[in-house]
């Protein structure tokens, strides 16, 4: 890839898309109801900006806007140093995949070669009886390859507008070959291989190919033909000119939406060549990210480039959350996280891309072992009676015989109260030897099943979350109808459901990274603190459910906000020390993992 | 709607009762602007001597801007070729059919391709991920995002 897309020329060049890079980009927590969490306690500040922890990464959201300023620069660099229209230089750096310095090299070598492979010009249309070599520019200001003299037309490879062909052999009536129509009136076109089609048919190609094929690179009609139309040549033919009779209506919406998706998909392949950008994967979101120090695979090993887009919520709701996000609670208008490094649509922290695949993909191949787990309800262990869970909590009350149990491990919650750890940790010692007799493939399965119930647990309470926030916002409600608390005294709520989410997360991930972590003191420490943050999480998860009593708020209040605190701490503390130990190069395998040194032993 | 698609089956199919169709092909049927059928042989030496395969094309009203859907019919006790480029559902790998279609080609042309992609043959067989393609095939063969492996 082209080394010189840095994205550095100041603030000037972005500077119409401050706003959006601004406003949206920074955490949730220092937008505007940050400023409103300070009314009840300093406990809930963040980092100053400009302060990167060290799970976190550099990196900058670009509007379509600010991607296309940047397309365009290297376009106007090729102009200048080919001496040929913006169009064919589009056309030229689509080609060899936006790198210039191919691009140059290739150019500078057989200038016709490239025009032609390019889709510019036609074959026949350069004589080939020049050699390449004597017509290699050797300055700037180069000029486009002769055309040969049977085509006087001028074509699409200038920006002018629509050729609008009448000139043709006057003696037969022209038909289109592709509609058959044969008005005399009819609007005809055709690029500089002179492949003539009326104007309707090549609309209804052009718009079909951006439309159904989301095609950039959209061909002549003719059989065979390789010729690319030129941007011009589409813009003319999907935007009416200003003043031309209007037509249909909902042709002509249709044909404006079709250029909006053309501009888009451009932006797309662009940013698909560089290794320094991602696209936005939220449906319908068009922004981009730039995070040049997770371009190369090899910095996967040490970092997990989580990003955001700057934008939030889905489609057409985006733009309206930003304001009913202060008023009430949902995911509808939850920031576009993405990971850099990987197709993961989340944040996969702590765990790097490498090994949050591998864990992926084997829960995909495991899936029919392990389904069992995913279900959703399970039989109360003493009196059988099935039981579904319906919150994020762990502690489980059967309604038939009042059994408390825990939902993850199924052992009486007493044992839980005071000693939580025992349900994160797959106690291998006495597991292989209560397994002995076992096969290994066996024991392997069991084991397997062991961390991915944990992380199936997770997942599904984040799942139920939504039911949370709805839950949530109720109690707020009651709140303060029950308590002198104003909307804004009552957001404490809110933030801890939303930290219990968040942290949640993090627990998901930790035991796809226990899974694959080689024993010893390294990873007894790492499953220390995921049970430190497990458990905090649970606590503050049992605490959001309980019943609200009008006398106990104030204490309610300040054990939320306390144990909040207290869960974003721990959060911190297992995000920190596991990135850490990624840059450290700290963490062993108990298997092969791209980019890291093999496992020394391979035991599990 | 489709009165474009319409217009152009209607010249095509006037062509085809004028003209007669090229040597191995037969209309079979074309009694709408949804699906026709023809009828295909390979003449002259070749691995499907004597061998005649039905191949149906189905139009939508976007047609020809979009390609038709081409396949050999399976049913009714028909089957289709055994070629490296057709599968055992009649879906055909063909570039024509996908992303070398242009709306200048006709259902004729289309029809000689393939009766030529036959007769150029020279080792009866199915393509080598026939059973994966064939259990997880969608309907219409123009959802496949089909692998074109060489100049068909
Ligand atoms: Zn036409
Ligand atoms: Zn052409
Ligand atoms: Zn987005
Ligand atoms: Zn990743
Ligand atoms: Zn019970
Ligand atoms: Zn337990």
């Amino acid at each position: 890839m082209s080394s010189d897309y840095e994205f550095s020329d100041g603030e000037e060049a972005y500077s119409d898309d401050e706003e959006m890079i601004d406003g949206t980009q920074d955490e949730e927590d220092d937008s505007q109801d940050e400023m409103e969490m300070d009314n009840f306690g300093d406990d809930f500040k963040v980092v100053p900006k400009g302060k990167r922890k060290p799970y976190e990464v550099e990196y900058e959201s670009l509007s379509q806007h600010s991607v296309e300023r940047l397309m365009q620069r290297d376009v106007d660099h090729i102009c200048g140093i080919f001496g040929v229209d913006a169009s064919v230089a589009s056309l030229l750096l689509r080609h060899l995949k936006w790198n210039k310095e191919k691009l140059i090299e290739k150019y500078m070598d057989n200038a016709t070669a490239v025009l032609v492979a390019a889709g510019v010009t036609v074959p026949e249309a350069v004589p080939l009886a020049v050699k390449p070599s004597s017509r290699r520019p050797t300055t700037r200001g180069l000029t486009k390859p002769t055309k040969s003299s049977k085509s006087p037309t001028l074509a699409y490879t200038t920006p002018k507008a629509l050729q609008r062909t009448t000139s043709r052999k006057s003696d037969e009536p022209f038909v289109c070959q592709i509609c058959f129509n044969d008005a005399p009136d009819m609007q005809t076109l055709a690029l500089d291989c002179e492949h003539t089609f009326c104007s309707d048919c090549w609309t209804d190609y052009v718009v079909s190919k951006i439309k159904d094929e989301s095609e950039h690179a959209i061909r002549c009609m003719a059989e065979g033909c390789a010729l690319v139309c030129p941007d011009p040549f589409i813009h003319d033919l999907l935007v009416p000119a200003p003043g031309a009779p209007v037509g249909d209506a909902d042709k002509e919406a249709q044909n404006e939406k079709a250029w909006l998706r053309f501009q888009e998909l451009l932006v797309r392949h662009f940013v698909g060549c560089n290794s320094n950008l991602k696209f936005c994967p939220y449906p319908s979101c068009t922004n981009t990210v730039s995070c040049p120090s997770a371009s190369s695979k090899s910095s996967l090993t040490t970092i997990v480039p989580t990003v955001s887009c700057g934008a939030r919520g889905i489609g057409s709701e985006a733009q309206e959350v930003s304001q009913s996000q202060q008023l009430g609670l949902g995911l509808q208008g939850k920031e576009h996280k993405f990971c850099f490094g990987c197709p993961i649509e989340s944040d996969h922290r702590p765990v790097v891309c490498g090994v949050a695949k591998m864990w992926l993909k084997k829960c995909r191949d495991d899936s029919e072992t392990a389904n069992w787990i995913k279900s959703n309800t399970k039989e109360c262990s003493n009196c059988q009676s099935t039981i579904e869970k319906n919150g994020g909590c762990n502690h489980m009350t059967c309604k038939k015989c009042k059994h408390e149990f825990c939902w993850v491990c199924m052992g009486p919650w007493s044992e839980h109260g005071t000693a939580w750890y025992s349900c994160n940790r797959y106690d291998e010692k006495t597991g292989v030897e209560a397994r002995d007799a076992q096969s290994r493939s066996r024991a392997s399965l069991e084991r397997y099943l062991h961390y991915y119930n944990r992380w199936a647990n997770h997942e599904q309470s984040a799942k139920l979350s939504l039911d949370l926030y709805a839950k949530t916002e109720k109690k707020m409600e009651e709140m303060q109808i029950t308590s002198a608390l104003t909307w804004i005294e009552v957001q404490f709520m809110k933030k801890a459901v939303e930290e219990v989410d968040k942290c949640r997360q993090t627990l998901k991930w930790t035991y796809a990274m226990a899974y694959y972590l080689a024993k010893g003191n390294e990873k007894e420490l790492f499953e220390d603190n995921q049970r430190d943050l497990e458990r905090a999480v649970e606590d503050l998860s049992e605490l959001l459910e309980s019943p609200i009593e009008a006398e106990n708020i104030p204490t309610l209040r300040q054990n939320v906000t306390n144990k909040t605190v207290y869960v974003q701490k721990r959060n911190e503390i297992v995000l920190e020390d596991t990135a850490n130990g990624f840059l450290e190069g700290r963490w062993r395998w108990n298997t092969v993992v791209e980019g890291f040194d093999d496992p020394e032993e391979v035991a599990i | 709607m489709g009165s474009v698609s319409a217009r152009r089956l209607a010249k095509e199919l006037r062509e085809i009762q004028s003209e007669g169709c090229p040597v191995g092909i037969t209309l079979v049927d074309a009694s709408d602007f949804s699906k026709w059928l023809f009828t295909i042989e390979v003449m002259g030496n070749s691995q499907y001597q004597g061998e005649a395969y039905t191949l149906q094309f189905r139009f939508d009203a976007q047609y020809p801007i979009s390609s038709p859907a081409v396949q050999f019919v399976v049913t009714d006790g028909k089957e289709a070729p055994v070629h490296p480029h057709v599968y055992s559902n009649g879906h055909i790998c063909a570039s024509i059919l996908g992303s070398e279609w242009s709306p200048v080609l006709s259902v004729i042309a289309v029809c000689v391709t393939l009766q030529s992609m036959l007769a150029s043959c020279k080792k009866k067989e199915r393509p080598a991920d026939n059973d994966r393609y064939v259990r997880t095939a969608p309907d219409n063969p123009k959802k496949t995002l089909f692998h074109y492996d060489d100049d068909t």
